[in-house]
């Protein structure tokens, strides 16, 4: 599986999700800048963390207007697995691949250490390794991630199964405790915790890696098939 | 607001303009002898930053003199952009702490913000990668609205530069005493990591090369920011907001990773980050250290508002700037890297053979100034000093024996002091996580990060407690020395070398003086026989509001080394059954202790006294006893004695309890602060090994499963407390004090 890790003018994970894939997973990763690449040359693509363009305007605003969207979009609608994790998820709300919007945190302030999220769909390509419901504990580090979508879109996420994660014991104020949330084919995941943080337990514990190895499983398996 | 085109050179000798800039009249016929003329106003705006404290160290460079910075791990000592310490494999760790203390009581968002940037650009300007950054921080009591809101505002612009440039902020200190009320102290540090083989150095070699201005534009902001360091606060300060500089993080993020990409290119000469006095110090130092001079056009200076004048130029602060040397001829490979950034990086001069720094504006020479005559022929004083009163009078008291009538509530009281209280609330605000190196994150003695493909890890702390100086400055320099590395030796570590944020008052009073060298001395002594030179520092003098200073407060950020990941250790305790050992006898010792704080709310008497030879044997025994895997925690004895050790060794799973028996006098057992002291878990199965390793460990008592802290002695209970509500009293503490209405 090849992978690529997008950096964007102020990413700040990406050598995290690059590790995450490269060590963790044992993939083939590779840092892409967010000029001059081609996406179709890569079977998953991964949009770190961080403050693309110094979250200038609105959180992954900036980032969600340039090529590179163009083509992620086109490899989403062709099934390519997409992981979006903090800002990564944030472009990936601008940019309309996912339902919903992100206001600051309801204490007003950046929030940075491990909390518990609960699996509410094991049957996505990123979550199949866990069991339904398990409660695992993954970092968050973020100032923006209260999630919000309307009363219509929820009752879509819900009746399409689309919410991966919540929060078990709600940090932020995000609508329903919502943490990650997949687009209706369940090819693109966007969180805002970061299992990347997550994959050694020498950091303190090793629930992300579960993820990533869904995704590698689950790539194969349809890749195999369609071989 | 002075103008620059009417001040002609006999005017400003005339009307002592310089005075306005913080020049003496002494200083001023100094500039005139070295030119031979009388300086126009660029010039002698030029030399008042550089011949002010804050850039020339004036004042303290007869003390720092004093400072051992040598040992066979130092790769680089003082007088480059921050020390380097050999960590083996062809790496090396790059570190050093700088205050912006000034800048943070004015404006405390920006001031704190853009003191995080500028440490940052000190390090990745060595070519290095900031792997973390620590925050040293001193506040007035929280009793007052504007401290509250000082606090607060300086973590967020710690947080708000922090967590966006992608730096892991993963430990700190925070104090509070009346003294700082109206000058916080915000010292931070930065570590970075670098193969040896990539190290920068800031000079202007090569007559004939390009000099490169890179990054931000350079704007109106931080014009003599310098100089308003070197000067003491008064109620007028809050006129000098404009002299705050303003930060980009953003800006930042793409000078890291463009500067980290143009360090492999061979035709880099040299770079150094704009920091205090901005393009006028790292430009005239770079050619300095070469032995070249330099000059520049300053019409090709990339600026951020119309008609800026040379003096405005030379004399801005704006932030995330870079100076770069490079090959002559090879400036396009170089400019590309940074277009890649979308950052802009223009040719504004070159390097010369004649030793002169020399500024062209508008078609004429502004500036003409012997350049070593400001990096090094800045005057040096010797300030008179004077011991204290207080001092002696300190000296003379009886000792101070309080005597705790219900040592639970003492406790309860203790672990609710700011100084003692959790600091989550502060550190949750920080991104401790990002690089995916942190093993131990803030709330330990000592951050731990792994070096990220071998089996070693990078211990990191910052300490002062600044009442045991404030008592007796060479005592409490010792101490500060002594408890820093105590920290790095309980994470597991061996401590390598330390960086210092000197924060005094007004040296200009004896007495000031006379504290920063007794603290400087125990400062010494201690470096020297624990082995940890001093690699780099900074010095801020002239912390006082309205005539009052602060307490010496002589920072150290220590760096040290853990041979294997293995062993790392923590202060918790971790198994039921483990015996408790603490380590060192107790004496009744509470002058500058949190006890007297809440007894007395004053500090008198004479400070817990140090043996530097018992310190250092028993850190080296510990540290054995760890590499051995004999230890299973280990925490120091610092502010509020063995009982808050004891609790703060079980506020990590609140299941586990611990049975301990102490002897003698509660009070003492309990709460003195004496030195050199450690609380240590080991396995059962482990006793006699390590008893023969650590000669002076009593064994007091063994960790339970009982979720209760409990101290007896003689078969009395002394204490006993559910370890869940002291805990939450512990974190509750810090929130708490500041949503109260002043």
């Amino acid at each position: 599986m090849k992978i690529a890790v997008i950096v964007f003018p102020g990413s700040n994970c990406d050598r995290d999700m690059y590790h995450a894939a490269k060590d963790g997973l044992g993939a083939n990763a590779e840092l892409v800048w967010y000029e001059g690449a081609n996406l179709a040359n890569y079977d998953a693509i991964l949009l770190p963390g961080g403050f693309s363009y110094g979250d200038y305007l609105r959180s992954g605003a900036i980032a969600s207007t340039s090529d590179i969207v163009t083509q992620l979009k086109i490899q989403a609608d062709k099934g390519t697995p997409i992981l979006g994790v903090c800002n990564g998820f944030q472009i990936l709300l601008e940019s309309g691949l996912l339902p919903g919007a992100m206001l600051r945190n309801k204490n007003l302030k950046f929030m940075c250490h491990f909390e518990d999220l609960v699996v509410e769909n094991n049957q996505t390509m990123f979550t199949t390794r866990y069991k339904e419901k398990e409660v695992i504990s993954l970092p968050i580090a973020h100032g923006e991630g209260n999630y919000y979508c309307d009363e219509t879109t929820l009752a879509l996420l819900k009746a399409n199964n689309q919410i991966a994660f919540t929060y078990a014991n709600n940090p932020n104020g995000s609508f329903e405790n919502i943490a990650g949330i997949v687009n209706q084919d369940g090819n693109v995941l966007g969180m805002m915790p970061h299992p990347e943080r997550a994959v050694e337990a020498l950091l303190g514990c090793d629930d992300g890696l579960k993820l990533f190895k869904s995704m590698l499983e689950n790539w194969r398996e349809a890749y195999v098939a369609g071989a | 607001m002075l103008q620059a085109p009417e001040i002609t050179p006999e005017l400003i000798e005339q009307d002592k303009v310089y005075h306005e800039m913080g020049l003496t009249d002494q200083e001023y016929q100094s500039v005139k002898k070295i030119l031979g003329r009388r300086p126009n106003f660029t010039e002698i705006g030029i030399f008042s930053v550089m011949w002010s404290e804050h850039c020339s160290y004036k004042t303290s460079k007869p003390l720092l003199r004093k400072f051992p910075t040598e040992g066979p791990q130092v790769i680089q000592g003082p007088g480059e952009g921050a020390g380097v310490v050999d960590i083996g494999d062809g790496q090396a760790v790059v570190f050093k702490v700088e205050s912006h203390n000034h800048p943070s009581a004015v404006e405390p968002y920006q001031g704190a913000a853009t003191g995080v940037g500028g440490i940052i650009r000190d390090i990745f300007s060595m070519g290095a990668r900031p792997i973390a950054v620590l925050n040293s921080l001193r506040f007035g009591n929280l009793t007052s609205g504007r401290v509250k809101y000082l606090l607060e505002e300086i973590v967020h612009g710690i947080a708000g530069y922090g967590n966006c440039v992608g730096v892991p902020t993963v430990g700190g200190e925070i104090q509070f005493d009346a003294c700082y009320e109206g000058n916080p102290l915000v010292n931070a540090m930065c570590v970075g990591i670098i193969d040896q083989k990539d190290m920068q150095k800031g000079i202007a070699a090569g007559i004939g090369n390009t000099v490169l201005y890179v990054g931000s534009k350079t704007g109106r902001d931080g014009i003599h920011g310098a100089t308003f360091a070197s000067e003491d606060l008064t109620e007028d300060s809050e006129s000098r907001r404009s002299n705050v500089q303003v930060g980009d993080p953003f800006m930042e993020k793409l000078l890291i990773e463009a500067c980290l990409e143009v360090i492999h290119s061979e035709h880099l000469v040299g770079m150094q980050d704009m920091g205090a006095a901005g393009l006028t110090s790292s430009a005239s130092e770079m050619a300095s250290k070469a032995g070249t001079g330099m000059e520049m056009n300053l019409d090709l200076i990339p600026q951020r508002e119309q008609g800026m004048t040379a003096y405005e130029m030379m004399l801005s602060e704006s932030q995330e700037r870079m100076l770069l040397v490079v090959k002559q001829g090879h400036e396009q490979e170089i400019i590309d890297v940074f277009e890649k950034y979308g950052l802009e990086a223009v040719a504004v001069g070159h390097v010369i053979e004649e030793k002169q720094f020399r500024l062209l504006h508008k078609g004429e020479v502004v500036t003409d100034i012997p350049v070593d005559s400001l990096a090094e022929d800045a005057p040096v004083y010797h300030k008179p000093s004077k011991v204290p009163a207080y001092f002696e009078i300190f000296q003379q008291m009886e000792e101070y024996e309080p005597n705790v009538t219900d040592p639970g509530e003492m406790l309860r009281t203790l672990l609710q002091q700011p100084t003692i209280a959790s600091k989550e609330y502060v550190y949750d605000q920080y991104d401790s996580m990002v690089q995916t190196n942190t093993v131990l994150a803030p709330g330990s003695d000592a951050a731990v990060l792994r070096v990220r493909g071998f089996d070693k890890a990078l211990a990191m702390t910052t300490d002062c407690n600044s009442r045991y100086i404030y008592l007796d400055p060479e005592t409490g320099g010792k101490i500060a020395v002594a408890e820093a590395a105590r920290n790095i030796v309980c994470s597991g570590a061996k401590p390598l070398a330390l960086t210092d944020g000197l924060n005094f008052g007004n040296p200009d009073k004896p007495e000031n003086f006379w504290q920063m060298e007794k603290s400087v001395d125990g400062m010494s002594a201690a470096s020297l026989r624990l082995n940890t030179p001093v690699i780099s520092g900074n010095v801020s003098l002239y912390n006082e509001s309205n005539g009052q200073a602060i307490f010496p407060t002589p920072i150290v950020g220590m760096v040290g080394l853990h041979d294997s990941l293995e062993h790392i250790t923590t202060s918790f305790f971790k198994n039921e059954g483990d015996l408790i050992y603490l380590i060192g006898e107790t004496k009744p010792e509470f002058g500058g202790s949190e006890l007297q704080n809440v007894l007395e709310g004053k500090y008198f008497g004479k400070a817990p006294m140090i043996d530097l030879e018992v310190e250092a044997t028993r850190q080296e025994a510990l540290l054995t006893a760890i590499q051995t895997g004999l230890v299973v925690s280990a925490h120091d004895l610092a502010e509020g004695g063995l009982a808050v050790a004891l609790a703060e060794s079980l506020f990590s799973q609140l299941s586990f309890g611990c049975a301990v028996e102490v002897t003698g006098d509660n009070t003492t057992a309990l709460f003195s602060e004496t030195q050199s002291r450690f609380l240590v878990s080991v396995k059962k199965e482990n006793q006699a090994q390590f008893e023969q390793i650590i000669k002076d460990a009593t064994v007091i008592g063994n960790v339970t499963n009982t979720g209760q802290l409990i101290v007896k002695n003689d078969n009395q209970f002394v204490i006993k407390e559910e370890v869940a509500y002291i805990q939450a009293l512990w974190k509750g503490a810090l929130p708490c004090l500041l949503k109260s209405k002043a």
